[in-house]
């Protein structure tokens, strides 16, 4: 059994299909909905916890690309500027999934990227800006994909 | 006679410093050392104990000198990165202090503001040695007929950069929640509704004056690690007040006793003076400083040897009470159990998240430690001490 957690897009001429529930019918996934947000008629956005065997969840993902879904990792959009981050903590209270966590004694702050759901606190409440400051659920930030309207 | 069994001066220490057999450990590697072989054996051993801190210390500034134009120009505005500068002093001089924010910030205007670039950014970028955009504008004099000038400048082509913080280092500090209905925006961080966290500042057991809890070794001219340089203590910071309450240990239970420091820019490094952002708060300077301890005797063993356990922290509510100045303490909490990630509070777990970092306050200690055994790093004895209240002594089992 492994997790991922993935940002699934589904834009306007797909996003009245029923498609999640295959995965978890056809493919034998657990899914987990951290966030939504639809825009009637022009866009939906979920970030989906997957957790099954490491191919189902590849095949999952698969067949709903193939459906048109645009899919996006958060660990490739999520990052820690190594340099910036002088291991202060201040992250660690807000962070909902531990991906911050501390380490004792030396208190070093650990970014763990995949159990991060890109709630966006940490780049809210470091001083350093050493997280990138993410908005997955703006349609109009850097997360939504070019060229696929419809 | 002395009360005190071991007596050692810091003229005896630096001596040995100088042939390089001093023996020098960190606050943290004192804590055993005190406890396995009591405070008088301690005292014969160890010479000095070095201590780190590394946080957001607003009162913090820089005194720049950016030297005379041709034709000489005696500036009365001075924007640096379009950050201002306090310029009502001599012809070129002024001091940027680190929470002015940019002029065209929208501050907390869309809220909450982020803050992303002020006087403290400017003092890192300046040490990073990066270039900053300096304008400046005069109403004009006979001796000084320039009336604008704008330069792109280094920290290099400043004759004078000083590095000037009327408070840093606070002894203790309060462990923040919030216990209103909103999620609130503070220099305590980001607290959540009805006591969802609890933020909490300094380095505990690394701390500077939490080593030194009466201030008997540190005061004008002790010299110190800041910003990765080498500063001085110049007197007791704003707001000092020895006179809080104190546990048997004579530790201090709250923000109590404060620094004002100094030491020239030029020798500092941006791993240690670092600008700050807090999200609905204001911009600000996060500062390195290491203070040195001399152990002159047992009691200073002893004082040396406080692990944050025996380290009483306050619980402010910043709701409510910190804003609007009432009430007091919600309880007591040590660093101890601030570091574990969880403090009981009202009989359910809060989870709580430091503001200042322990691992760089370790590295600061580690670094004074090398400095001071390498001998280039000698002691500066204190000319005056700080404010102080008289200590009754440690309770006679404990």
């Amino acid at each position: 059994m492994t997790s991922r957690n993935v940002l699934l897009i589904f834009k306007s001429s797909i996003m009245y299909k029923p498609r999640i529930y295959r995965l978890s019918k056809d493919y034998d996934l657990v899914f987990n909905i951290l966030e939504a947000k639809i825009l009637p008629r022009r866009e939906g956005r979920i970030l989906l916890e997957l957790q099954g065997e490491e191919d189902q969840i590849e095949r999952g993902l698969q067949f709903l690309e193939e459906g048109g879904v645009v899919i996006e990792y958060l660990a490739d959009k999520i990052l820690r500027e190594e340099d910036r981050c002088v291991h202060c903590g201040e992250c660690t209270g807000l962070c909902p999934t531990a991906a911050l966590s501390v380490v004792r004694p030396r208190m070093e702050v650990v970014f763990d990227v995949n159990k991060c759901v890109a709630c966006g606190m940490c780049g809210l409440a470091c001083p350093y800006g050493a997280m990138t400051d993410i908005k997955l659920f703006d349609p109009f930030a850097e997360g939504r994909t070019a060229g696929t309207n419809p | 006679m002395s009360e005190f069994r071991v007596n050692k001066t810091v003229a005896e220490i630096n001596a040995k410093i100088k042939q390089g057999n001093a023996v020098v450990v960190t606050a943290e590697e004192m804590i055993g050392i005190v406890r396995e072989s009591g405070a008088v054996k301690a005292a014969q051993k160890v010479d000095v104990v070095t201590t780190g801190t590394f946080g957001i210390m607003c009162s913090s500034g820089a005194f720049l000198n950016f030297g005379h134009t041709k034709p000489r120009m005696r500036a009365s505005k001075v924007f640096i990165n379009r950050v201002e500068a306090y310029a009502g002093i001599a012809a070129v001089d002024c001091y940027i202090g680190a929470t002015q924010p940019r002029d065209d910030d929208p501050l907390n205007k869309v809220f909450p503001g982020r803050f992303r670039y002020g006087g403290g950014h400017v003092i890192e970028d300046l040490v990073a040695g990066k270039q900053v955009h300096l304008e400046t504008t005069s109403y004009g004099t006979d001796c000084y007929p320039l009336r604008s000038y704008e330069a792109m400048v280094t920290l290099k082509d400043l004759p004078n950069a000083i590095l000037l913080n009327p408070r840093n280092c606070y002894q203790n500090y309060n462990c923040a929640v919030n216990l209103s209905k909103k999620t609130i925006y503070t220099y305590m961080g980001i607290l959540r509704p009805e006591c969802a966290n609890a933020n909490y500042s300094t380095s505990g057991q690394l701390s500077p004056l939490l080593n030194d809890p009466f201030y008997r070794t540190i005061g004008i001219g002790t010299r110190i690690f800041l910003g990765g340089g080498i500063g001085y203590v110049i007197g007791p910071g704003t707001q000092h007040n020895p006179r809080v309450p104190r546990s048997e240990n004579g530790v201090v239970m709250g923000g109590a006793g404060t620094l004002a420091v100094m030491g020239d820019l030029k020798g500092m490094s941006s791993s240690f003076l670092r600008g700050a952002s807090m999200t609905g708060y204001g911009c600000s300077l996060s500062v390195g400083v290491g203070v040195p301890i001399p152990i002159l005797d047992e009691e200073m063993a002893r004082f040396t040897g406080v692990s944050d356990d025996q380290i009483q922290v306050p619980v402010v509510d910043y709701g409510f009470d910190y804003p609007e100045a009432k009430g007091g303490p919600l309880g007591y909490v040590t660093y101890g159990q601030l570091k574990t990630g969880e403090i009981e509070f009202d009989g359910r777990a809060v989870s709580t998240a430091p503001m200042s970092s322990y691992s760089k306050a370790l590295e600061i200690a580690e670094t004074l430690k090398s400095w001071i055994q390498s001998g280039q790093f000698l002691l500066g004895e204190a000319q005056e001490t700080l404010p102080s209240v008289p200590f009754a002594g440690f309770p006679a089992k404990g």
